[in-house]
């Protein structure tokens, strides 16, 4: 999320909050719905990296097929906002505007009001506001800089910003359609094209633990996706403590035999992590698994029937 | 050079041992076996099946003999072809008027096939339709032996052919399209009349070029997207469920990658019979040259390994450092820290202006430690990588400095990113700023921002270049760093020009070639004009 520092002011660097989790939000809805309808891709695993990031695991064989260079291009596909520290403008639309960018800003546009306008005040505090303002054309900007002198409600200013960009789109001039581009500036997710790109990167693991937080690297489950807290999920010292605590009834089990302790001990590691908090993360990953089982036995069963194997 | 009999049938043993193994692989076993008939000039059926059409994908190996002169004329002149696509391909926006007429005096003054011919003119001096094409096809297979050694050779072979295929097949008119598709058996599958119905306003607003008549007259291909990979790549198409759906005008795009896929495999498979052809002792010097003219200066051997000191480099920043790397060194200063983007840059280009590898691991460590980095992190995290480019640690892989080429095309800046080239990934106006806090003149400032707007992003360096070291012309044509850095050395320390550069100057920012005729005793002046040539391209 430090690529995201340009247009957040609730934090900086490493550091997340419940206000600026939503972009990850948005991130999740904008890149699942594309990577399934646009690309066909039906096994998506969505894992919390533990500490600022969310990471998205494609399983399906056609994904894990893909040379380099579709890689990079899927990853180009999924890419609006461009440009550094010395790039103002980082997002910039033409005519026409591509289906995915429609649906992309749809998703945004339900998140928008409560996050950019209330949560982050984009158009309240006076630097940040500034910041948005450089994203319009100059006419339309010395406009608004005296109507907002009159209007102080972030919803009344960011109507205004949308009736400028909707009387420049009747012109059919250039630059119309600054509004969506904000919008996309401050919302749209940053993708780290690196680590999709190439096949050598090395890849965080789910479940593993984050070494900064402690906290475990955990499957979203994407129908509970609004109600994730990142702040909620289980550190390993957690978890340890779950173990460490004991069941009632187990102190008989110690007394059993030798011969039955290795048993014992198996159904205990068993059960173990379903005392802990990271059951339901477990039993997501497992759900998950149990589809792409089933697609790729599917497939053997389509390819057996060609081939006449019985 | 020897002309005897016994060196024609040696020449075409070796080629169709190379040849016939991957031409194999690529029919998918079915092997057509072409008489051992010298094709006679005259002839007209057989020809006209070989080349029947001005482009091709290369598909089939030359089957006949030819003497070494041929040989070796016909690759130099693709090579000189496909080096002018690539400079053209960065001086201009590929395709556009500019970069097809420029390409084209080069087709004419070479005598590449270019546009088909209605009528072969047998009146015209010169090469016949039918010989151009001959040459065409030879001369690819000769550079594919030449270019299938390294990873690098290989991707800029690949991507100097495709631009050149690209050109040529957007040149043909729709019917000569059409009959290229269908003579190498590209076939996708149209929709029916009700799914364009259905799909109708997201085909429209997919793509600029598709209007709605578009999508009434024209058959839409429905193509999985690995295949169309620039479109998508782009967001120039409709993607559904893993298919792109293209009128029948954008195949090309499907076309071109068909050629670039199938031209990496044979490339893989070339590779993998050199040992043969390189037994014979007249062509290995041969393709060696070839091969390492196009590099020219890759500034990855150290020549002046530590001529420079540390407290140098600072000063050294501000006089004779390109823009992109002054940037880096500045932000490097300001931050304490870079990332991995402007590390490698940055530390590829001192390690080729000589910087020893104990030098660079003082140099990284003593800033990123003034920063949150304390020494422990530097050696456990940052060390390594310095190493690793210094070909320390991994492969061992002696990683070459970057050229311009490579700044400007590949890994794009992002937040928190100084890297890349600032004439390229800058905003005019920041880059404005930057220009006028290193007090470049406000004049020099807008002929570099002009520059930068007909994007001759390496033109606008060397512009740079000019004004602050005050002279009139740079007298060299920039595409690397590293060259900027020891032409900016050379001309602050007074040094003497050689007398070739004198006589090269005319030939500056736009290599055009004379056209030659080439004879026998002309071959070994011509590897010399190769390197000259390559040299300031």
């Amino acid at each position: 999320m430090t690529d995201y520092d340009d247009v957040r002011s609730c934090c900086s660097a490493a550091d997340i909050c419940s206000k600026c989790w939503t972009l990850m939000t948005i991130a999740i809805r904008i890149l699942d719905r594309a990577l399934r309808d646009d690309f066909g891709f039906q096994h998506r695993l969505w894992v919390y990296s533990g500490r600022r990031g969310i990471h998205c695991w494609v399983c399906d064989e056609a994904a894990r097929k893909l040379s380099v260079t579709a890689r990079s291009a899927v990853a180009e596909y999924l890419s609006l906002v461009k440009g550094g520290e010395e790039t103002t403008k980082k997002v910039i639309l033409s005519d026409p505007i591509h289906p995915f960018i429609r649906e992309s800003l749809m998703e945004v546009e339900r998140y928008f009001t409560r996050y950019a306008l209330h949560d982050q005040e984009i158009l309240t505090r006076k630097e940040t506001l500034d910041k948005v303002l450089a994203l319009v054309p100059e006419d339309v900007r010395k406009e608004l800089q005296q109507d907002f002198q009159n209007e102080k409600k972030p919803e009344t200013r960011w109507k205004l910003i949308k009736d400028q960009a909707v009387r420049k789109q009747g012109t059919n001039k250039k630059a119309q359609h600054f509004e969506k581009e904000i919008m996309l500036q401050y919302c749209y997710p940053r993708l780290d094209v690196n680590v999709s790109k190439g096949v050598n990167h090395l890849l965080k693991s789910p479940f593993s633990v984050h070494p900064k937080t402690g906290r475990i690297s955990v499957p979203i489950d994407l129908k509970e996706l609004e109600k994730f807290d990142p702040f909620a999920v289980p550190t390993i010292s957690l978890i340890c403590e779950e173990l460490d605590r004991s069941k009632p009834g187990e102190e008989d089990e110690k007394m059993e035999d030798k011969e039955n302790e290795k048993d014992a001990a198996e159904k205990r590691k068993i059960r173990d992590y379903k005392r802990t908090s990271l059951a339901k993360y477990v039993k997501c990953f497992d759900q998950f698994l149990e589809g792409v089982a089933r697609s790729f036995k599917g497939e053997l069963l389509k390819k057996s029937d060609l081939q006449k194997e019985f | 050079m020897l002309h005897s009999r016994h060196t024609f049938t040696r020449v075409c043993c070796v080629w169709r041992d190379s040849f016939w193994k991957y031409a194999s692989h690529q029919e998918n076993g079915t092997m057509e076996f072409f008489s051992r008939k010298k094709k006679n000039n005259n002839s007209s059926s057989p020809q006209e099946e070989l080349y029947g059409h001005s482009l091709q994908f290369y598909g089939q190996p030359p089957i006949e003999n030819i003497s070494l002169t041929e040989f070796e004329t016909f690759a130099v002149e693709r090579l000189k072809l496909l080096k002018t696509i690539e400079n053209l391909g960065v001086s201009y926006v590929k395709q556009s008027e500019q970069y097809s007429k420029k390409l084209e005096s080069e087709f004419k003054n070479l005598n590449f096939p270019y546009r088909v011919e209605v009528v072969d003119r047998k009146v015209q001096n010169g090469p016949s339709e039918y010989e151009k094409r001959r040459k065409d096809h030879i001369s690819h297979f000769i550079l594919r032996l030449a270019y299938c050694q390294t990873e690098d050779l290989r991707r800029w072979f690949i991507q100097q052919e495709v631009d050149l295929f690209k050109f040529r097949f957007n040149d043909m008119g729709a019917k000569q399209k059409l009959e290229f598709l269908h003579r190498n058996n590209l076939q996708y599958d149209t929709i029916n009349a009700e799914e364009k119905k259905t799909l109708h306003d997201k085909l429209i607003n997919s793509s600029y070029a598709v209007s709605g008549i578009t999508v009434e007259d024209q058959d839409f291909y429905k193509v999985p997207f690995q295949d169309a990979l620039d479109l998508v790549r782009t967001r120039k198409v409709y993607l559904k469920a893993g298919f792109v759906y293209i009128p029948h005008q954008d195949i090309v795009t499907i076309v071109l990658n068909d050629f670039r896929t199938r031209l990496s495999k044979a490339l893989a498979l070339t590779a993998r019979s050199l040992p043969i052809v390189h037994s014979d002792e007249r062509l290995q010097p041969l393709l060696n040259h070839l091969s390492h003219a196009y590099v020219g200066q890759d500034y990855s051997i150290q020549k002046n390994v530590g001529k420079i000191s540390l407290d140098q480099i600072d000063s050294l920043s501000g006089k004779s450092f390109p823009l992109c790397m002054r940037q880096l060194h500045q932000s490097l200063r300001e931050h304490h820290h870079l990332r991995h983007g402007g590390r490698m840059q940055y530390g590829l280009f001192l390690k080729g202006i000589g910087l020893s590898l104990e030098q660079a691991l003082q140099f990284w460590r003593s800033e990123f430690i003034r920063g949150k980095v304390d020494a422990d992190k530097f050696d456990k995290q940052y060390a390594y990588g310095i190493r690793h480019m210094f070909g320390k640690e991994g492969k061992r892989a002696d990683y070459t400095p970057y050229s311009c080429m490579k700044v400007i095309l590949s890994n794009m800046p992002s937040q928190g990113d100084y890297h890349g080239c600032p004439f390229r990934h800058s905003d005019p106006e920041l880059l404005k700023q930057k220009l006028q806090f290193y007090k470049v003149s406000p004049s020099g400032i807008g002929q570099i921002l002009e520059l930068v707007k007909g994007m001759h992003y390496q033109l606008a360096c060397q512009k740079y270049f000019e004004l602050t070291h005050n002279v009139e012309d740079a007298n060299f044509s920039l595409n690397h760093p590293n060259q900027y850095f020891i032409e900016s050395q050379r001309l602050l320390s007074g040094g003497s020009r050689d007398l070739k550069r004198e006589v090269e100057t005319p030939q500056k920012t736009k290599p055009q070639p004379a056209a030659q005729e080439i004879s026998a005793k002309d071959i070994p002046e011509m590897m010399e004009d190769l390197d000259s040539f390559f040299q300031d391209a």
